[in-house]
């Protein structure tokens, strides 16, 4: 595995990882302020989308899934699943930060064992599946564009 | 209690179905290698049309709007950890539908950040 693949896929794993905590973390922000109750009617679901931190929430879990799907694009999906959950420890330390939550001890072993199962998965390979080799002549033009990419 | 638990397999179920068709559609379409602004809008069009992405999407908001509906009902130390499930469901998932190679460290390390999750959560 290239050191090039290895960098790309660190950095495209910040990003996904930081798009995802903020998103949570401002749509959680935004329903809390809002004080609703979710479940009654589609009409609350429809009108906290609009909640000005709910959209912003929204927003990056937009960028979240564009940035994941590029991360898709060439690694594994059980190596981005487990890397990428580094985000729920930063998600704890937000929650102690901005809403005053107690990280306990069994938070703290959490944390270690989160981090321990980052560092075993990304010490395998980013991809065990072979690349699919180019598609022969195409019909759409457009398509064989896309190969010299 | 019945309604919670029915809610965390419906979260698990459209969060693995999303993730297999997101990661066979961007696989399909190969290794994204130029990051100029037009590159990145041609290939967000070409992967908009997809049909695996557009069934993704949708079981990806099937998804969001069960656990926006669990948080609202549940604490979020109950639905975090029940949901630290799908680490290891999707791992098995990996393996059959993306015939992924799962290594013992593949193995350990989902293991490992699914009871860490669930840890973080009590």
């Amino acid at each position: 595995m290239s050191d090039r693949l290895h960098l790309k896929t660190r950095i495209f794993t910040l990003i996904v990882v930081l798009a995802n905590v903020l998103g949570n973390f401002v749509i959680s922000w935004g329903l809390k302020r809002s004080g609703t109750v979710l479940g009654n009617s589609v009409l609350e679901y429809v009108r906290v989308i609009f909640h000005p931190w709910v959209a912003v929430g929204i927003g990056l879990l937009i960028v979240w899934m564009f940035t994941r799907l590029a991360l898709l694009s060439w690694a594994d999906l059980s190596y981005v699943l487990p890397v990428t959950a580094i985000g729920y420890v930063l998600n704890a330390v937000l929650g102690r930060l901005f809403l005053g939550e107690h990280i306990s001890l069994a938070r703290w072993a959490g944390t270690l064992l989160i981090v321990a199962g980052i560092a075993l998965v990304g010490s395998t390979a980013v991809r065990t599946t072979s690349p699919r080799p180019p598609k022969p002549a195409s019909t759409r033009s457009e398509e064989k564009t896309e190969v010299c990419v | 209690m019945r309604v919670n638990w029915l809610l965390v397999m419906i979260i698990v179920g459209a969060t693995t179905i999303a993730d297999v068709l997101q990661t066979k559609a961007m696989k399909r379409h190969g290794e994204i290698h130029d990051f100029r602004p037009g590159a990145l809008g041609r290939v967000a069009a070409r992967i908009a049309g997809n049909w695996y992405i557009i069934l993704a999407v949708a079981m990806m908001a099937v998804s969001f709007f069960a656990f926006l509906t669990l948080l609202s009902v549940a604490d979020l130390s109950f639905a975090v950890p029940a949901t630290a499930a799908s680490f290891v469901v999707e791992t098995v998932v990996a393996k059959y539908a993306l015939q992924e190679r799962i290594s013992w460290r593949r193995w350990a390390g989902a293991g490992l950040v699914a009871g860490g999750v669930a840890l973080l959560a009590l």
